[in-house]
């Protein structure tokens, strides 16, 4: 049996595959709901900072002095003018704890009775955050804000001071007050959003989490259903079989991955640096890094049941731990070994450059040898494990 | 070479139950032979080591001339598979179904079309080629199933209970194109069935399996003559005014060996001995009994399971007939089961 042969049956199971899919109309809705729920999920659920659109912040005023007035004008009309705070009168730390309680509000700014004169006294002046320790998200985002507006304001006074006492104009003065600040520029134009870090992973998993639930799937449900053994008992080779219901999960899987890429594009606003063809070619080489492990799950799981289980137990970790969502390099480091062992990592890790840097195939080399490796390792194992198990 | 499928003490255990034991057959070139046994007796598990589905735990076979373990590549190319779960595709047409069957077995576009016609015209279903298999009634899907195996013409043809769970008039054709198959393309058939008449009526040669053991091997013919040298005589009997008196007084009578309750009013009997029949009509009429239908059997193959392994074939009778366990009464303890 030639190579040549091998690759036409192949196809020929591949084509029964897909012609199935094509005429399940529940199959092929859900095909298309996957990816746009994942994209959906993705796109809204993490805390961006527009979550904090007129967050309820109480406001205590302690202060009788008219430094404290000032500053709390300050902040009401900052807070207004950005949109991020809807300042609410309130009387006082317990009367912000109890607000905070009653879910009435997202935390609390004091301006202690001290403020004024501290200030008029040369002392530094103190500004109180509360904060809601059950929702620390918010909180941190809160804390974040006011604190940048609070120094933004204490900026203000300096310059304000500095040009009054040595007699110079404003940007004189700020260079005084902070003569160092912070400008960040990319390597590619444009800013970089939560958006452009997650959609190449997200299309990776989606890609890879298709084939691997799907192969299982299509190899057990047709050994328990019998019709495996038509593809069985012809004379073809057993890895037509392997590498048909493969090329079928793997253009299943790629069209949603399509589905999120258009999602991403149109939706969240993101562009793709790099070379799409390159994109589509890092996707299947993802694919071919750990269909081993699915032929080698489906070989040793009894029925269909079993071996989708096995496979979802298996794909949750990956999903997290790959770098889909959040940076390896902020995970604690035992976990970082894991996360390097994974092909999905890789994947995630030279789709991303590609995608959002514009990378080229020699600047992905590394991934590029690793996922092939991870690839004929995997399936070297699978393949006589597979032609062993169904003969049992 | 002459023989189709030569078996070498043919054995598979699944952990510790043995469900082939050491199987020692062969079957002619051309014939087509019956693997004859009750469910679970191990007929399909021996099919599909046959067939390379499954590999042995002991011992081999040569199908075609070709050993299953070390040349099952060859033997798949030899062999045709009709397995007990029918091998198609509901959301595929019928041509469809056969065309990817068709390329799998490296056939020829053109050779491809015309076996398809010719094959479908054969079943009749022509009319139904371009339509999802999923529309089908299960005779129709059996008889695509069938001749879904027929498509590359193998040497030697499997059929695993090809007729189980179709219709009277389905069951009927299809027996009939296994005949004709055996005839017309000179394929060597070997089918599994827990049906007596089929074995019957279908094949040249019956091996009867019991828990994975070959206990008979032989003609339908010489099977039957087993028990035949008894002198017995199965009738088949309707008393419409059927009592469980009756019924005691059959059993009582010395010449009778077994009475079977098939049903409310219907009878087998099997009697010894040139008074049989006087002895169970006038048993009958003596209590006044109507006798709606006589119909004398021949012994079938069914009396031979019995006769060899002790035990009715069709689980069902004997959960039947067990309501009817009255009076004592002669027997091996095997038989007590089916016969009281
Ligand atoms: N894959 C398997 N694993 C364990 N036991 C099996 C398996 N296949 C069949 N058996 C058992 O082997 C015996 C023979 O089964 P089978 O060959 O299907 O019988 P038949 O076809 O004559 O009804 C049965 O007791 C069945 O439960
Ligand atoms: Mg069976």
């Amino acid at each position: 049996m030639g190579a040549g042969d091998t690759l036409r049956h192949s196809l020929w199971i591949a084509w029964k595959d897909l012609l199935d899919l094509w005429r399940n109309r529940m199959a092929m809705v859900m095909l298309i709901l996957m990816p746009l729920f994942m994209m959906v999920m993705v796109g809204y659920i993490f805390p961006t900072e527009s979550a904090l659109e007129n967050a309820d912040v109480g406001l205590a005023n302690e202060d009788d002095g008219p430094l404290g007035i000032a500053f709390a004008q300050n902040l009401t009309y900052v807070s207004e003018e950005s949109g991020l705070m809807s300042l609410k009168d309130s009387s006082g730390f317990d009367d912000i704890k109890q607000r905070i309680r009653d879910g009435e509000l997202a935390g609390g700014v004091i301006i202690p009775s001290n403020f004024s004169s501290n200030l008029e006294s040369g002392t530094q002046a103190v500004v109180e955050i509360v904060s809601d320790q059950s929702n620390p998200q918010i909180s941190l985002l809160l804390q974040g804000i006011l604190t940048e507006v609070i120094e933004q304001m204490g900026t203000w006074r300096a310059i304000a001071n500095v040009s009054v006492q040595l007699g110079v104009n404003s940007s004189e003065a700020l260079a005084i007050v902070k003569p160092y600040t912070v400008e960040t520029r990319g390597i590619v134009p444009g800013n970089p959003s939560y958006f452009d870090f997650v959609a190449p992973g997200i299309m990776a998993m989606t890609v890879m989490m298709s084939v691997m639930t799907g192969l299982p799937h299509a190899i057990s449900y047709e050994k328990e259903f019998g019709t495996l053994d038509g593809m069985m008992v012809a004379p073809i080779g057993r890895l037509s079989i392997i590498l048909g219901k493969t090329i079928a999960q793997t253009s299943r899987g790629l069209i949603q991955g399509l589905i999120v890429l258009g999602l991403a594009v149109a939706i969240f606003g993101v562009t793709i640096q790099g070379n799409l063809f390159l994109l589509l070619f890092l996707l299947i080489l993802g694919v071919f890094s750990f269909v081993g492990l699915g032929i080698l799950i489906t070989s040793v799981a009894r029925d269909e049941q079993t071996a989708t289980m096995a496979m979802m137990t298996l794909m949750f970790p990956m999903m997290f731990l790959s770098g889909v969502f959040f940076p390896i390099q902020q995970m604690p480091v035992f976990m970082q070994y894991i996360a390097w062992s994974l092909p999905l990592t890789y994947a995630t890790s030279a789709l991303r450059k590609v995608m959002i840097l514009g990378a080229d195939v020699q600047s992905i080399s590394t991934e590029l040898i690793i996922l092939i490796t991870f690839g004929i390792v995997l399936l070297a194992v699978a393949v006589p494990i597979f032609k062993k198990a169904m003969k049992k | 070479m002459e023989e189709a499928i030569v078996t070498q003490n043919l054995t598979k255990k699944f952990k510790d139950l043995v469900a082939v034991d050491h199987v020692n057959i062969d079957v002619k070139r051309g014939g087509i032979f019956g693997l004859l046994g009750p469910n679970g007796a191990g007929k399909t598990t021996l099919i599909r080591m046959l067939c390379t589905l499954l590999a042995p735990t002991e011992g081999t076979a040569k199908v075609a001339g070709y050993d299953i373990i070390k040349q099952d590549g060859k033997v798949r190319e030899h062999i045709g598979l009709v397995s007990e779960k029918m091998i198609m595709y509901d959301r595929l047409t019928a041509v469809e179904n056969l065309k990817l069957f068709g390329k799998l077995y490296n056939l020829p576009k053109d050779t491809l079309e015309k076996r398809t016609y010719k094959l479908l015209k054969l079943v009749h279903m022509e009319k139904w080629a371009k339509s999802q298999i999923g529309t089908y009634s299960t005779g129709m899907k059996q008889r695509i199933n069938i001749i879904r195996a027929l498509l590359s013409v193998p040497d030697v043809l499997f059929m695993d209970e090809p007729t189980l769970g179709l219709d009277p008039q389905s069951t009927t054709e299809i027996r009939e194109f296994i005949k004709r198959i055996n005839i017309e393309n000179e394929t060597s058939i070997i089918l599994t069935t827990h049906m007596m008449v089929e074995a019957d009526m279908l094949c040249d040669r019956v091996g009867i399996i019991d828990r994975g053991k070959i206990v008979a091997l032989d003609t339908p013919r010489s099977l039957k003559r087993i028990i035949g040298g008894e002198d017995v005589a199965s009738v088949d009997i309707e008393i419409p005014n059927l009592t469980n008196e009756m019924l005691e007084a059959l059993r009582d009578q010395p010449t009778i060996v077994s009475v079977v309750r098939e049903n409310e009013t219907h009878l087998l009997i099997r009697a010894k001995g040139e008074d049989a029949f006087d002895d169970i009509i006038d048993t009958i009429r003596s209590r006044n009994g109507r006798i709606a239908f006589v119909k004398s059997l021949e012994p079938s193959l069914e009396d031979v399971f019995l006769h060899i392994t002790g035990r009715e074939m069709r689980a069902e009778v004997s959960s039947k007939v067990k309501s009817f366990q009255g009076g004592g009464r002669h027997g091996p303890p095997a038989l007590s089961r089916r016969v009281r």
